[in-house]
């Protein structure tokens, strides 16, 4: 689904909770992943001028998860390294977005290219 | 080739504005209301009219065309300020439909070639079809208007400031926090603390779906700024999910006094205004019967 403004934000993440809760993802599993996913899409609105985000059940052996695919045209981090840091902040937040995120979900890949876009990729194990 | 069907079209204007509008009175969902039969005639009669006009043989089975300019906006304004009144999809809907069977009718009674007059009725379907489309399109842009405000006025009056106790107020936030809300709950926190003159307050973020950086940031940024006030903030309803979302994000709320209930954080209050909560001893009665 598609993210332009702020607004699409609340509907995003109950339909990441719908998803989260027909694999029967624990409560804490669920909070996990809507935060983590929350984070990205704010960083995708504020950062990104907006995107889309792609939604989708995964299955491995006796384990279900959720892929959360996040892509944005926006200008692109240049140092991906120093914004995966705890506290760096281009804009005047905390700077905990990426780095919370990464601890919050099992896999976390991000691709950037100046002056193209991003894409974030990330998983949350049901039983993760 | 002249097209046959504009030029029936443009002879039985009248025929047709009579039709449709026999159809629409037939119809269940007619809303008088909401409409009265002489308003609703003016509209219908203003739509074929600039439909009927604008109608040429180039243009007849393209409905993008521009010179339809005119028709889309007068169904646009008809399906956005029907959508405001509170037509049903269906009623809106059925304005456009009938005008399309009227047309189809008035064709089928002049026409008697069958291969001319199917092919005419679907040029015909085509088009109005896709003005169905733009009807409906506008008609959820109309409905989707109302949603924003009222989105709006539910960040309004969503923050309620109670005082709980003298020099104690809580205020239960509901819903997620954007920048938007939190300027709301923060005036109102600190307007309330003047007015009541409160040492205390307490914030309680139970109904809060997810705590994730920007919210905390914006709980940090008003506890801030009770605390320039000379109040004290307490934080909470923090659920065991979101305590450990918020350790493993790596947020510091340590410098914050936080609560899991709403009854403890009371407790708090009480404690540091040096308040003695008790239970009231019963005087033991001795009920003798005589």
């Amino acid at each position: 689904m598609s993210i332009i403004k702020e607004h699409d934000v609340v509907p995003f993440r109950n339909r990441v909770k719908e998803y989260a809760v027909k694999i029967g993802m624990s409560l804490l599993n669920q909070t996990k992943l809507i935060t983590g996913a929350s984070e990205l899409v704010r960083n995708m609105l504020k950062y990104g001028g907006g995107g889309t985000v792609k939604i989708e059940v995964l299955s491995r052996t006796r384990d279900s998860g959720i892929r959360l695919t996040f892509e944005d045209k926006g200008p692109g981090i240049p140092d991906v390294k120093k914004a995966m840091l705890d506290g760096f902040t281009t804009g005047n937040s905390m700077g905990l977005g990426l780095p919370g995120t990464k601890r919050l979900m099992n896999e976390f890949d991000i691709q950037s290219e100046v002056g193209k876009g991003t894409t974030i990729t990330i998983i949350k194990w049901k039983n993760g | 080739m002249k097209n046959e069907s504009i030029k029936i079209f443009q002879k039985k204007k009248a025929a047709i504005l009579e039709k449709w509008l026999t159809l629409q009175l037939e119809e269940d969902g007619l809303r008088e209301d909401l409409m009265s039969n002489a308003d609703l005639r003016i509209q219908s009669e203003e739509l074929l009219s600039s439909l009927i006009d604008n109608l040429s043989d180039s243009n007849i089975d393209q409905p993008q065309s521009s010179d339809f300019e005119t028709v889309i906006e007068i169904l646009s304004s008809i399906s956005i300020s029907r959508a405001k009144q509170g037509y049903t999809p269906r009623e809106t809907g059925s304005f456009i439909y009938s005008l399309k069977e009227a047309l189809l009718k008035t064709l089928s009674e002049e026409m008697k070639d069958p291969a001319a007059l199917y092919k005419q009725s679907m040029t015909i379907n085509k088009t109005m079809d896709s003005f169905a489309i733009a009807t409906f399109e506008t008609f959820i842009k109309g409905r989707e208007e109302v949603i924003l405000r009222q989105t709006d006025e539910i960040t309004e009056i969503s923050t309620p400031v109670i005082q709980v106790w003298d020099g104690i107020v809580a205020l239960p936030i509901i819903g997620t926090l954007d920048s938007a809300r939190t300027q709301v709950v923060m005036e109102n926190l600190l307007q309330a603390i003047v007015e009541t003159e409160s040492r205390i307050a307490i914030l309680d973020i139970s109904g809060v779906p997810a705590v994730d950086s920007l919210v905390a940031q914006h709980l940090i940024k008003t506890v801030s700024a009770t605390r320039l006030m000379g109040a004290e903030c307490i934080i909470s309803g923090i659920r065991p999910e979101i305590a450990q979302t918020v350790v493993h994000l790596g947020i510091d709320l340590s410098h914050i006094i936080t609560k899991s209930t709403l009854e403890s954080a009371l407790k708090t209050s009480f404690a540091m205004l040096n308040l003695d909560v008790t239970k009231k001893q019963k005087p033991k009665t001795q009920h003798t019967i005589n």
